[in-house]
């Protein structure tokens, strides 16, 4: 499966990097989702792929039987999913707020603070 | 020890709450720091000249193998009494020459932090300690420098002396840690004891090429000379005392320091002598073409700095004896009549010599002192200057190499340096009264014991010689060559080869003293000429700095965000890309080991993405970028992460639901780049696309670490009671981590709020005044 997932991390990066390189505001945003999501597969495709194994301990027992997945990237993953969640809300918020100041759907004419 | 010489920084701190309590006399209570130093060292004095070396060791990084070691050996000492005698006249005579001045506090708590570095620095036994010194010396003397700050002027020439200087302790440094390297050890002591292990080393030339860069600039040796004349905006007691007898040193004393370990090379001998004798040159002649009292002092100093770094190049026998008997009788006469000069200064509001006279009667006291130490200055018996002098003809007659060249350039330079002597204490003394702007009269006490004092010194070392000479000098001399000397001076060596030289140049300063004036006239048709020296280099390389520094800004940081991203992503993409294919060797498991349903989700996913980006409508790039995270989530499902996908699946509904509600308020789609842009950026994006799957390939194939979560695993239920073992990393093992994210999603929580509820300037406000429309909407 592993390379596979590679192949498809790749093309959300490349996608990715396209759309943020782009000079519409809200290519910008599109471009940070597919970054976030893409890094989020990259940490937890590089731990190694396991099916159905969730790292779970089942009632009455001391450990998990059998090998698991790996929790840590997991909980890793976790807390990124969150956080760009946060910086996501903010970043559109932010660049709502611009474009009604402003009135510029292209970044480079957002050069100027004093608009 | 330490703690005596540290306790010094300590005291600058507290200076000034001693100007509260003292007043008027803080000065004179802070120079009994320096005095009590001076005392102390006076009594070690004995075991020093015995040749003992006195160690007071400390522990500082015992892991790294340093130590806050200080040691007392014959040099230390000689630069040590040097430093607090000479700072406890300077402090009392600042207090007279600055009395009054709103900034006194200032320049009390930096002299005193200066001295302190500067003792540390001859005192320092490790290479990094004596490098920390250093450094402090020449911050604080950037300061001193600078004490003036109002001027442009002192400003500048802080901003230079201190470049120069900084400059070359970034070369002293690479130079002490190959010494370190080379020699095996981070103490002086041990470096220097080891005999030729450093000279025959391969890393030698760099070593001492690294080396002489710190200690030439330090020491304003030429081409670095043109910082210390500049260093004049400094108030006189700092020139007195940094720029005679102290920091400028601190690069003569490294040269010293090191002589034992690094010395008598034919590069040591050839670079040293030829340097020195040249900068002995430069100083000696640029001086003539100034009528400023200090900068003619100041211009001599680069002539002895130079005389003192030839001597350390010639390094026999007789030469080491000149130089610390050189070195001892410059301190005492130069700092004596720099404090001269700032007294004529202070008395008549002029520094211009031509435009002082006859100020003798006056100024008895000050006029006799000054005649004894240019006299000195000179070399004119029998003041120890004149024991300097021989016994430094002496040397050059015997240099090894060069010998030609360096007899003719000392031979010039102590014909200017005699014109100058003449020049500082003829024209303002004697002659015809002139009117100088302020009435003159004699200096108060306090500014009068300093000059007296150092040349009483003068004085007596020269009647006696082996007051000086037999003790602290044999015991310098002996460190500095590496190996027992022995120093007798006299003052009458009988006829020989060095006093006809001598006689000769007095002739002919004085000569050159009578026609100074046409001499001068002549000098300055060569103006055009300096306008190409050294200090035009300087500030051509300064202007190159900040040219490129704008080229720079003006590619790098255009403020166009896609060029950030651009330049970072392709710098990421050539960094990583190069570690991965060059330096390993790329080895991948392929295996599709793929089942039918996990091929669909993952083919969504990627369909998603895609038409995320080539959807020409905001509604349906949003709705593919949710599918693609819905096909996220299903993937970790599949995959053994249940948490993360709940977590996918609530994320990815939020996300949806706030840009559609936002989205309405946002542009259109527009198109703005031409296709060839469009090109380029598909080509750094792919790229980046391919060096990612090249890199999860590779990781996936390579798994070289056992994971770090088997602890996790095995105690989740016996010591955090939890049984969802991501939970329990979340909320036991990583919590500091997750209090973190909360506080990062309130603070974005209460951004978003923030600017939800600012309202937006109305239309008409703008047009009265549109940004301050804007601006205050932002204040708002």
């Amino acid at each position: 499966m592993e390379p596979l997932m590679a192949l498809a991390i790749g093309l959300l990066y490349a996608t990715a990097i396209y759309m943020m390189l782009r000079r519409s505001i809200v290519k910008l945003v599109i471009g940070l989702m597919l970054l976030s999501n893409a890094a989020n597969l990259l940490i937890f495709t590089s731990a190694g792929m396991t099916r159905g194994a969730p790292p779970l301990i089942p009632e009455g027992a001391l450990a998990p039987a059998g090998q698991v997945a790996d929790p840590l990237p997991q909980a890793l993953v976790l807390t990124a999913i969150v956080i760009a969640f946060g910086v996501l809300a903010f970043a559109v918020v932010l660049i709502r707020r611009a474009y009604e100041i402003v009135k510029a759907d292209d970044l480079d004419k957002m050069k100027d603070t004093d608009t | 020890m330490q703690l005596a010489v540290l306790s010094g920084f300590v005291l600058a701190a507290f200076a000034p709450l001693l100007q509260r309590w003292c007043a008027a006399r803080t000065s004179l209570v802070l120079a009994l720091y320096p005095a009590a130093l001076a005392l102390w060292l006076l009594t070690q004095l004995p075991a020093v000249m015995g040749g003992e070396v006195l160690v007071f060791s400390l522990e500082w990084v015992p892991s790294l193998g340093m130590s806050l070691t200080f040691v007392l050996d014959g040099l230390s000492m000689l630069f040590a009494l040097l430093i607090t005698v000479i700072g406890t006249f300077v402090l009392i005579y600042a207090g007279g020459y600055l009395k009054g001045h709103p900034d006194l506090v200032r320049f009390h708590v930096v002299i005193v932090a200066f001295m302190v570095s500067m003792l540390g620095l001859v005192l320092a036994d490790g290479l990094m300690t004596l490098f920390v010194f250093w450094e402090l010396t020449s911050i604080t003397s950037y300061l001193l420098i600078g004490f003036n700050h109002t001027d442009l002027e002192a400003r500048k020439s802080a901003r230079q002396g201190l470049f120069v200087t900084v400059g070359g302790g970034l070369a002293l440094m690479a130079g002490l840690v190959m010494l370190a390297i080379a020699g095996d050890s981070w103490s002086l002591q041990e470096l220097l004891s080891s005999g030729d292990v450093l000279r025959d080393h391969a890393l030698y030339l760099p070593m001492l090429l690294c080396l002489l860069g710190g200690a030439f600039t330090k020491s304003a040796q030429f081409p670095f000379h043109f910082w210390l004349p500049n260093a004049m905006a400094a108030p006189t007691p700092v020139s007195a005392y940094l720029h005679s007898a102290t920091m400028v040193k601190a690069g003569i004393y490294l040269l010293a320091r090191l002589h034992p370990g690094l010395g008598g090379t034919e590069a040591w001998i050839g670079i040293l002598s030829v340097v020195g004798a040249l900068t002995m040159f430069t100083g000696a002649f640029l001086a003539l073409r100034h009528t400023n009292i200090k900068k003619l002092l100041a211009y001599s100093t680069i002539m002895a700095l130079g005389t003192l770094t030839m001597l350390l190049g010639i390094g026999t026998e007789g030469a080491l004896i000149a130089f610390v008997t050189f070195l001892l009788a410059h301190s005492l006469y130069k700092g004596a009549l720099f404090m001269i000069a700032g007294i004529l200064d202070h008395e008549t509001g002029t520094k211009d010599v031509t435009a002082m006279g006859g100020l003798r009667r006056l100024m008895p006291v000050t006029a006799l002192v000054a005649c004894i130490a240019a006299l000195s200055l000179a070399g004119v018996p029998p003041l120890f200057g004149f024991i300097g002098k021989e016994l430094m003809f002496e040397s050059v007659l015997e240099a090894g190499s060069f010998r030609a060249i360096i007899f003719l350039l000392s031979f010039s330079a102590a014909i200017f340096t005699i014109a100058v002597a003449a020049i500082v204490v003829l024209r303002p003394f004697f002659g015809e009264r002139r009117e100088t702007p302020k009435a003159a009269h004699e200096a108060p006490s306090a500014m009068l014991a300093g000059p007296v004092g150092l040349a009483i010194l003068s004085l007596l070392f020269g009647l006696v010689p082996v007051l000086a000479g037999t003790g602290l000098l044999t015991a310098a001399a002996s460190a500095v060559a590496g190996e027992s000397l022995s120093v007798s001076l006299s003052l009458w060596h009988g006829i020989n080869l060095p006093l006809i030289m001598s006689l000769i140049s007095l002739a002919l300063g004085y000569l050159l003293f009578r026609h100074w004036d046409r001499v001068r006239g002549n000098l300055s048709r060569l103006d055009p000429l300096f306008a190409h020296g050294p200090e035009a280099g300087y500030e051509n390389l300064m202007d190159g700095i900040v040219r490129i520094s704008e080229w720079q800004t003006r590619v790098l940081q255009n403020g166009y965000m896609r060029n950030y991203i651009m330049v970072m992503v392709v710098v990421l993409i050539a960094l990583v890309g190069n570690s991965l294919l060059l330096r390993h060797a790329p080895a991948f498991a392929i295996s599709f080991d793929v089942q039918f349903h996990e091929a669909v989700v993952t083919g969504l996913m990627v369909a998603g993405a895609l038409f995320a980006c080539i959807s020409r409508s905001r509604l349906g790039a949003v709705a593919s970028v949710g599918i693609m995270g819905f096909c996220i989530a299903l993937t970790f499902i599949l995959f053994s992460a249940p948490d993360l996908g709940i977590t996918q699946l609530l994320v990815e509904t939020l996300t949806v639901i706030l840009l559609i509600l936002v989205l309405f308020r946002l542009p259109r789609f527009a198109s703005l780049s031409t296709p060839l842009e469009r090109v380029r950026d598909l080509v750094v994006a792919g790229s980046m696309g391919v060096l990612i799957m090249l890199l999860i390939l590779t990781v996936v194939a390579s798994n070289q670490f056992v994971p770090v979560s088997g602890y996790m695993i095995e105690n989740s239920v016996p010591l955090a009671h939890g049984r969802n073992i991501v939970n329990v990393i979340l909320v036991d093992y990583r919590a500091l981590d997750t209090l973190g994210e909360i506080f990062v999603l309130a603070l974005a929580a209460i951004g978003v709020i923030a600017m939800l509820k600012l309202r937006a300037p109305k239309p008409e406000a703008k047009g009265a005044g549109k940004g301050q429309g804007a601006k205050e909407s932002a204040d708002g």
